[in-house]
């Protein structure tokens, strides 16, 4: 079912390349596929039918390029298309006023109060005070839970005694930012059906109270068929200025987001990729095209790479390699900077043809074979890890119940560390450091 | 409408049967009032019959499910009311069934051999009969098993973020105080923030004590000492809430998994009943999340949530035909008594108008 789009087009077309030109019949059976992964990833139907219409329409008797065949050509068709329909809108977040209101609205669950608190750290992170404003005065524990997320993160959160009307907990909010010199609120309120009209009719009024810059609405990247029609409800209930797409850091596609950008125009302005304060990121159009399609999201990829290699380890590592002098004390620092980089199976989605095999590597690699290295490794005395070749049947006896595997394991990882420092000899001599898990 | 009407019967919804705390029943009473009231006002301007008062819990599903698509299944009755549908029609069937989160795939299938029959038995009753073939057999009333007369039911609530666990949590503590049992909550999420301020609010609303550690507190030592605070103070239904976790995230999903285990070792043979939370806004994706959580629970049920909303929960089709997995209650509101027992027959009833 999660077979990249450009892999069943691959199959379905065959290798096309060199016919010059892409035939009506070869769209139409491309088209089928299209509509099948778009609807699989929950892009709204209605959406789907008007998109692979606009696709047919420039992929029939488009020209080959030279380099692609006629299955990598829709794709890019396909790709260029869903990148332009997410682009559209405006994307920077606005903070005009004094103070500047920023109001998350959204269905119950969605996540409005964990990104209001990974808003607020953004603000400051762009210099300015931010006040948070509790205005879910329904659910259980809600003030409560903002209040501990403010805490954390040390700033004031407001919330009016039990019993005030919502409207006035936004002018009140807003009072109270401006006596305590802060130049943005924060407004949290509570989830809400667009089914219940006296809910909606409240926060229009809480809207018209507070005059909000930016109204954000909050959306669940789980989210099915259902998000067009609950974005438009959203939209006609409150001057909406953008979405947040939140749990990305699941396997959901995110289709959500194109209908919703798609029927309303509305753009996406941040994505929420965890549950701690700090997992707040910009949107990029072209990275959510990719991952709704299984294309894989190389550029997300990249960055997070780098964010977590460490570069002049990675120049110490190449170095020792140089040297001959890469040891399994080496080896554990490489493995945790892997780790970094998030789970395995995650890493391996993001890259073209490997999103299949994803959760079958999670599996066996992440959460197993890794993880045992690393016990087997830390088992070691720094001796053993500096030279392996001292461990005799009794170290390796002590290590394998130290680190709670078998002494088949111990032998089997001092075995392929080994034949990697043999590769690396090999391999001395000016040319690029290997990869540790490729084996 | 499709489905047919119920026989009526006793005047009182089951829940309100042997009730032993008279706080609880008059409470209820007045839930069920006002739900009833909003159902009322809801409907009053449409052609559909609804449920009279006083009809059991599972008419109170079909209107619950109803309140609010109404033009979706105005659409699929004229559509399957239709004689004789042509190529075109069945494509907007099946888009129907696409719009309801059946799944493009599934709902092709269906469709497909709605076509092929050759029974006679037409069209709205072929794609109804097809749907409710992919559903799992259930026996009505379901209860949580219990090892024996004193040993107390265990209830595990698992979840993706945000689809309803504690809130659901409240309304199976109501429903079993109700019913004149003893109920004891576990607060098993001690990674979000104010979850247990969350849950201690329900338990008190309940009448249900509650076990918890403080945040960040290891959940497995939490369920540790529910499971022993369960037996020693006889209760009879133990009702465990988790944080909510990405179904991803192994590290997360193992830390569920034990918490499964030590229910087992503490209470051998409790065989805990695990139920799955699910959104029912939630598109494809559920199915890789109930597959990820069975894997490492061991799924008993499902809960389906928000079902007042505009959604459909039609991915509910392709769960319990790739797990074997029942549905066993939908939640239908924010209120203590918008918890009721899944129908089949009144849910793909509802689906299709």
């Amino acid at each position: 079912m999660f077979d990249a789009l450009s892999e069943r087009l691959r199959r379905t077309l065959g290798s096309l390349t060199g016919r010059g030109r892409i035939s009506e019949a070869d769209v139409e059976t491309a088209m089928r596929e299209v509509r099948l992964a778009l609807l699989e990833a929950d892009v709204n139907f209605k959406v789907v039918k008007d998109f692979t219409a606009r696709v047919r329409e420039r992929a029939i008797g488009a020209d080959v390029l030279a380099s692609l065949n006629a299955g990598q050509q829709v794709v890019k068709i396909v790709n260029e298309e869903l990148t332009a329909l997410l682009s559209g809108g405006d994307r920077t977040l606005h903070l005009a006023g004094n103070p500047a209101v920023i109001a998350l609205v959204g269905l119950q669950g969605s996540g409005k109060t964990t990104t209001a608190a990974k808003l607020a750290r953004h603000i400051v992170k762009i210099g300015r005070r931010p006040l948070l404003v509790a205005a879910d005065p329904y659910r259980p524990a809600a003030i409560e839970q903002l209040m501990t997320l403010g805490a954390s993160l040390d700033l004031p959160v407001f919330s009016a005694p039990a019993g005030t009307p919502v409207p006035e907990i936004g002018r009140l909010g807003i009072a109270y930012a401006r006596h305590e010199v802060r130049d943005t609120v924060i407004l949290d309120t509570a989830g809400r059906l667009t089914v219940d009209e006296v809910l909606m009719a409240e926060v229009t009024e809480l809207m018209r109270a507070v005059q909000p810059v930016e109204t954000l609405l909050v959306v669940d990247a789980m989210v099915g068929q259902e998000a067009v029609s609950v974005a438009q409800a959203f939209a006609a209930a409150v001057p909406l200025t953008g979405l947040v797409l939140t749990k990305i850091d699941g396997d959901a596609r995110g289709g959500a987001a194109l209908s919703i950008s798609a029927v309303t125009g509305l753009p996406v302005k941040f994505l929420g990729t965890g549950e701690k304060t700090d997992a707040l990121e910009p949107f990029h159009p072209d990275r959510l095209a990719g991952r709704i399609l299984g294309m894989g999201d190389v550029l997300t990829l990249i960055e997070r790479a780098q964010g977590a290699f460490d570069a002049t380890q990675a120049e110490k590592a190449a170095a020792k390699i140089q040297s001959g002098s890469f040891s399994l004390e080496d080896m554990l620092d490489q493995l945790q900077q892997v780790k970094k980089m998030g789970p395995l199976g995650q890493v391996m989605e993001m890259i073209p043809g490997l999103g299949g095999m994803a959760r079958q590597a999670q599996d066996s690699v992440d959460r197993g074979d890794l993880g045992r290295t690393e016990a087997i490794i830390r088992s070691m005395t720094p001796g053993e890890r500096r030279d392996p070749a001292i461990l005799n049947g009794s170290r390796r006896r002590r290590i394998a119940s130290g680190s709670g595997t078998s002494i088949v394991e111990v032998n089997r990882l001092v075995k392929q560390f080994a034949e990697m420092q043999k590769l690396m000899k090999q391999l001395r001599g000016g040319r690029r450091l290997p990869g540790l898990f490729g084996r | 409408m499709f489905w047919r009407r119920r026989p009526t019967e006793p005047d009182q919804p089951a829940e309100e049967g042997g009730v032993s705390d008279a706080a609880i029943e008059a409470q209820l009473e007045a839930e069920f009032a006002e739900a009833e009231e909003a159902r009322t006002t809801a409907q009053a301007g449409g052609e559909t019959p609804r449920p009279t008062d006083g009809e059991p819990a599972d008419g109170d599903l079909v209107a619950g499910v109803a309140r609010s698509r109404g033009g979706f299944m105005a659409r699929l009755q004229g559509l399957l009311g239709r004689g004789d549908p042509t190529a075109a029609t069945w494509e907007e069937v099946e888009e129907t069934l696409i719009a309801g989160d059946v799944g493009a795939a599934l709902a092709l299938e269906v469709v497909e051999r709605a076509r092929r029959r050759r029974d006679g038995a037409g069209p709205t009753a072929a794609v109804r009969e097809e749907l409710t073939a992919l559903l799992v057999d259930r026996e009505p009333g379901w209860a949580p098993h219990r090892a024996g007369p004193d040993a107390p039911a265990i209830i595990l609530v698992v979840g993706v973020n945000g689809t309803g666990k504690t809130t659901t949590i409240g309304k199976l503590a109501f429903r079993y105080r109700a019913e004149g049992q003893t109920v004891l909550l576990a607060a098993g999420d001690t990674f979000r923030a104010a979850a247990i301020e969350q849950l201690r609010a329900w338990g008190e609303r309940a009448g249900a004590p509650i076990v918890a550690h403080g945040p960040g507190a290891d959940p497995a030592a939490v369920v540790y000492d529910a499971v022993d605070a369960a037996v020693a103070r006889r209760v009879d239904v133990l009702i465990v809430d988790t944080a909510g976790r990405l179904h991803t995230k192994s590290n997360l999903m193992d830390e569920l998994a034990k918490m499964r285990r030590v229910i087992d070792r503490r209470l051998p043979g409790a065989a805990p009943e695990v139920l799955f939370v699910l959104d029912a806004t939630t598109g494809q994706n559920g199915l890789a999340q109930a597959k990820a959580f069975h894997e490492s629970t061991g799924l008993t049920g499902i809960i389906l949530t928000k079902l007042d909303s505009t959604a459909k929960g039609g991915i509910v089709f392709a769960i319990e035909r790739a797990l074997g997995v029942p549905v066993c209650f939908v939640g239908v509101g924010e209120k203590v008594g918008d918890l009721l027992p899944f129908d089949a027959t009144a849910f793909v009833g509802a689906l299709f108008g």
